[in-house]
């Protein structure tokens, strides 16, 4: 996993052995439970993302760990965060209906941007006059944002909450 | 009003307008258009400028006071009209919704159709609040942490010897099948003696330019002379690799094992 560099599923470790000797996914998962375990208290941290398990730094250690990059992070803008976010909570969804909401219209740029990225794709179309995208998030998505599953996304806000 | 001056009284900083300290801030507080035209911009839409006025007055959303929300919201669309921002449509078409509740709620209440007809800013309150919701959840999504800014994957370096190197272009091989094919042929005409020759890759790009001007396509093997000897092939085929990566010619192969035909690229 450290020399991958990037998120192994169960199904990939278990095709790292040969054929004789290949575990089964559940005595993959152990080993890796326990490993998890293990890396408490030190600076890796072993986590399940969409795409499978990795190594991270704890992210405790981040204020110093994120000085190696002079880089700063890139800074969304409201208008494709509140798009995300739509995609997100409400999959699938058109983009007529994205802008609903929204009140105005989306850039295109917005859609090119978070396809490029591969945080959105077309997983179908309406069935209605101009059989529309219907867009979803991904897998990629998921793993930018650290989540195991859509499940793990924040929950809404309350409607009521909201005033 | 202008500022005056600013003083320091007993350490304390005040600000002095007209010889009078400022305690509290104007009303109408002046603010550079520069920053206003900011300001304006980063309104997302009409609902996103109904629930700025809304909030800043601590209003209920449930019990909008339409007519005077209606007027504030004017007020910023002209605003926004004098800086020539890009106004977009849904602006207005909220404003006429607006004016078109206003007017409703203006009607005189008949008690029979009173009881049929909902609040009608009931639509609005709802696109409102759906709107709200999707917000903070946005904002809740950018507090996530995030690979690359707050999460950091762990990796090592794995040396490149065990790694199997992955298959070349198929292009590229049939470019050295040929070039070996035209050396094969060169080292058969060893015997003929080459030296003396100064033989530059600049030289030598310029010729099979010059090859190129007089039939602009030409078969890969035609721009090697053949009684030049390896030294020549080779240098050929160095300009011809120069030539390539300054984009001065172009390489074409109709099918893979067809001939490969070089041509100039004209600007």
């Amino acid at each position: 996993m450290l020399a991958a560099g990037e998120p192994l599923s169960l199904e990939r470790l278990q095709q790292l052995f040969p054929e004789e000797e290949m575990p089964e996914l559940q005595e993959i998962r152990e080993v890796l439970e326990n490993i998890k375990s293990d890396c408490q208290s030190r600076g890796l941290n072993l986590k399940e993302v969409a795409s499978g398990y990795c190594f991270q730094i704890q992210p405790q250690l981040q204020p110093w760990i994120s000085r190696l990059w002079e880089k700063k992070p890139p800074r969304y803008s409201r208008a494709l965060l509140e798009t995300l976010a739509l995609i997100a909570y409400r999959q699938p969804i058109t983009r007529a209906e994205i802008e609903d909401i929204r009140s105005v219209s989306i850039s295109s740029s917005i859609f090119k941007t978070l396809m490029e990225r591969e945080w959105i794709r077309v997983a179908g179309h309406k069935e209605v006059p101009g059989k529309p995208a219907l867009y979803a998030t991904t897998q990629q998505f998921l793993d930018y944002f650290n989540l195991k599953n859509l499940d793990e996304l924040p929950a809404l806000p309350d409607l009521e909450s909201a005033l | 009003m202008a500022v005056e001056e600013v003083v320091e009284v007993n350490h304390v900083v005040q600000i002095l307008i007209d010889g009078k300290p400022l305690t509290e801030l104007p009303h109408d507080l002046y603010i550079p258009p520069e920053a206003l035209e900011v300001f304006l911009d980063t309104f997302q839409g009409p609902l996103d400028l109904l629930l700025y006025l809304i909030k800043k007055q601590n209003l209920n959303i449930l019990e909008i006071p339409v007519a005077e929300i209606t007027r504030q919201y004017m007020k910023y669309v002209e605003l926004m009209k004098t800086f020539h921002l890009e106004l977009a449509a849904e602006y207005l078409v909220m404003a006429a919704l607006l004016t078109e509740i206003k007017s409703r709620l203006l009607l005189p209440r008949f008690p029979e159709i009173e009881a049929e007809e909902d609040d009608p800013r009931a639509e609005l309150v709802r696109r409102l609040q759906e709107y709200e919701q999707i917000k903070i959840a946005a904002e809740n999504l950018d507090k996530l942490p995030q690979w690359g800014r707050d999460i950091f994957g762990a990796s090592i370096q794995v040396s490149d010897e065990e790694i199997p190197r992955p298959r070349p272009h198929i292009h590229l091989k049939d470019v050295l099948q040929a070039f070996y094919d035209v050396m094969q042929r060169a080292a058969l005409n060893k015997s003929h003696v080459v030296a003396k020759d100064n033989l530059t890759v600049h030289d030598r790009m310029s010729h099979v330019l010059q090859k190129l001007k007089t039939s602009r396509t030409v078969e890969f093997h035609q721009l090697f002379s053949i009684d030049e000897g390896r030294p020549g092939v080779v240098v050929t085929f160095i300009a011809i690799l120069e030539l390539l990566k300054q984009a001065l010619v172009d390489i074409i192969q109709q099918e893979p094992f067809s001939p490969i035909h070089v041509k100039a690229v004209t600007q």
